[in-house]
């Protein structure tokens, strides 16, 4: 064993003339600690062009296989120059060590090879379409799926899983409440701020309630509590499912008969549904209130005159396009969550890998349906 | 290193009063161990008696309650972390499933403790990965790839390799045969015991494979009631009269075990 005495006594090298020729007498430790100094040391060693080189090892106090890698090494390479090597005084440990070392060097590689930049950048182009595609495909089968299971609940109601259901309506709604009603106060402050400092310059300060009741109401509310419940709610459906995933509980699940559609998307996806519509109203009012009270302070707009030109500037259908909209983006947020959730294989990186991608396709797709939903809307006139 | 070959010499790791808990639960009460310096110790004991944690505690990923640790004749945790980590150089570790890093091929796995302690050039780290890489019974091609590439004895020869990446005097390994199937286990156990040899190691291994303890090791310490029961050589546990050592030593299982043994010895003296 190494012993802390010898720390001091470092590994050396020392070229030497014999009567027979030249050689090299090596001492001290030889070990990894020393290996970078000692591989220098023997680069710039002058080749022997010798028929013989003696190599003498007696004085090594100690031998690790990175020394002895360098021994090896060199006595390879005198060997391949011609000359004939004699190793003398070798400790028997150290004779071992140095035949382990050299019945177990096969050179290997240390990273895959590099291919062509290009050839790379085709590779994942095409990867990357035929990707996009098969998951398109797959998640049409889960909506499908999906709505398979979701038929046959409603169809036999007594199938649904209520417990699961309110469990789920109080994680994803309940608990949502705070920070949604938080958000959306926060944008209603900013929008009606903003709003004013424009408006103010035509001297059109009221109607600042027109701007902050058409956007909170028609889009700000409902697109912010979807995007926040993605966040929040989205990539925690597909952690939950992703580790039951990895601990086979979903195939247990299968073999005991049950329907991991009906047991674990069901209820997700009615809780969702049920419960952003009643947050994005949450939103709705909250901005509408941080708006009113911005107005208040910054244009002196008193709660009295917002309500009157709230009531003048939006119908009852500016509140409910926002509010359709809801049970809409909650089905593709759960969607896509369960789905993720579903993806997962194996080990726990993919956990993570999949709850990214839920909260980046979910966002996604909901602001898609929201532009669809623009258009639709103003193919009505609404 | 050098003297090693087998030797059994004085103790390199010294346990004493070892005192660890989670919370209220305590795992070890009073734990005294002694690792004798050039020896294969096998820890075994039941389901939950902390053999892991005594491992994660003696290499310092716990904290413990009360009790010293020495290795190499220094209590770890009091010296400062820059000392610290001179000695913890001198110890490899293999976990349960190589705890190889996803993201770097194997050889670079194994550079990995190369680039952080030392500074050797690049073209001398990749000669010693290969090295490793061939000790461990790794065919070439496995230098180059990926951790998910492997298969799982593949992944524990690789932790291994990254283990003994720094020619460490102490070696633990965290229950090295679980997951692998019997020929793959005993090719692992053969590993082992060859590189301890050959590099005069000291091998601190928890397990629960009967055959890894009859194959390969030295002593064994038995962990119950918190504590080190007893520890000893394979034949003072089949004369031990403790009811959990005899259901464990002469359980049907332990009966198959010796048997194999009894076998191999029997076909030759090199045979084990």
């Amino acid at each position: 064993m190494a012993s802390d005495s010898a720390v001091a006594d470092s590994g050396w090298l020392r070229p030497m003339e014999t009567a027979e020729g030249p050689g090299l007498s090596v001492g001290g430790r030889w070990d990894i600690a020393n290996a970078g100094r000692l591989d220098a040391e023997l680069n710039r060693l002058p080749s022997f062009a010798a028929a013989r080189v003696r190599l003498d090892i007696g004085e090594l106090a100690l031998l690790d296989t990175a020394g002895a890698w360098l021994l090896h090494r060199s006595i390879v390479s005198w060997r391949e120059a011609g000359a004939e090597v004699d190793l003398t005084g070798a400790h028997p440990d150290h004779a071992a060590m140095l035949k382990q070392v050299a019945d177990n060097y096969k050179p290997c590689d240390i990273a895959p090879p590099r291919i062509n930049a290009i050839v790379r950048l085709l590779t994942r182009i095409g990867r990357s379409t035929v990707e996009v595609l098969e998951e398109a495909g797959s998640l049409m089968a889960f909506l499908g799926e999906g709505i398979l299971a979701f038929g046959r609940t409603l169809a036999n109601p007594r199938r649904l899983r209520l417990t699961s259901t309110v469990f789920h309506m109080e994680q994803v709604g309940l608990n949502a409440v705070p920070i949604v009603a938080l958000i959306s106060f926060l944008i209603g402050v900013v929008l009606a701020y903003q709003g004013a400092q424009q408006l103010q310059r035509f001297g059109a300060e009221v109607f600042v309630v027109n701007l902050i009741a058409v956007s909170i109401l028609r889009e700000i509310g409902i697109l912010l509590t979807a995007i926040v419940i993605a966040g929040r709610s989205g990539s925690a459906f597909t952690a939950q499912i992703g580790a039951m995933k990895v601990n086979e509980e979903i195939d247990a699940m299968r073999t005991l008969g049950l329907d991991p559609m009906e047991v674990l998307v069901v209820p997700r996806m009615l809780a969702l549904m049920i419960t952003l519509p009643l947050l994005a109203f949450v939103a709705d009012i909250m901005g509408l209130l941080g708006g009113g009270l911005m107005a208040w302070v910054a244009l002196g707009i008193g709660p009295g005159l917002f309500l009157e030109r709230l009531n003048e500037a939006v119908g009852l259908w500016s509140f409910w396009v926002g509010i359709i909209k809801a049970p809409v983006f909650a089905f593709l947020i759960a969607l896509i969550g369960c789905y993720e959730g579903m993806k997962v294989t194996g080990s726990a990186e993919s956990v993570g890998r999949q709850t990214t991608v839920a909260v980046v396709e979910a966002i996604f797709l909901v602001i898609v349906f929201d532009a669809i939903f623009s258009i639709f809307f103003s193919i009505l006139g609404i | 290193m050098a003297s090693g070959n087998g030797d059994i010499g004085p103790p390199i790791i010294r346990v004493t009063g070892l005192r660890t808990q989670f919370g209220s639960t305590v795992i070890h009460d009073d734990l005294d161990l002694e690792v004798l310096a050039g020896e294969v110790l096998g820890i075994v004991g039941g389901s939950g008696t902390g053999k892991s944690v005594l491992l994660r505690t003696i290499i310092g990923l716990n904290r413990p309650a009360a009790g010293t640790i020495e290795v190499f004749g220094r209590n770890l945790a009091a010296l400062p972390p820059a000392d610290r980590r001179l000695y913890e150089r001198r110890w490899g570790v293999l976990f349960q499933d190589g705890a190889l890093f996803s993201s770097l091929t194997v050889a670079q796995n194994i550079q990995v403790p190369l680039r952080e302690h030392l500074k050797l050039p690049q073209q001398l780290m990749n000669e010693i990965a290969a090295l490793k890489v061939a000790m461990v019974g790794l065919p070439p091609d496995a230098g180059a790839k990926y951790p998910s590439e492997l298969s799982g004895g593949m992944r524990k020869r690789a932790g291994l390799a990254r283990a003994l990446a720094l020619d460490p005097d102490i070696v633990f390994l965290d229950e090295p045969t679980a997951g692998l199937d019997p020929i793959g286990a005993a090719a692992f156990d053969e590993l082992i015991k060859r590189l301890q040899r050959s590099l005069g190691l000291t091998v601190f291994m928890v397990t629960h494979d009967l055959d890894s303890l009859h194959a390969i090791c030295d002593r064994i310490a038995v962990l119950a009631e918190k504590r080190v029961l007893v520890i000893g050589s394979m034949a003072e546990m089949l004369r031990q009269t403790h009811p959990w050592i005899r259901e464990y030593f002469h359980g049907p299982r332990a009966r198959a075990a010796q048997i194999t043994e009894q076998t191999s010895a029997a076909d030759g003296p090199e045979a084990t």
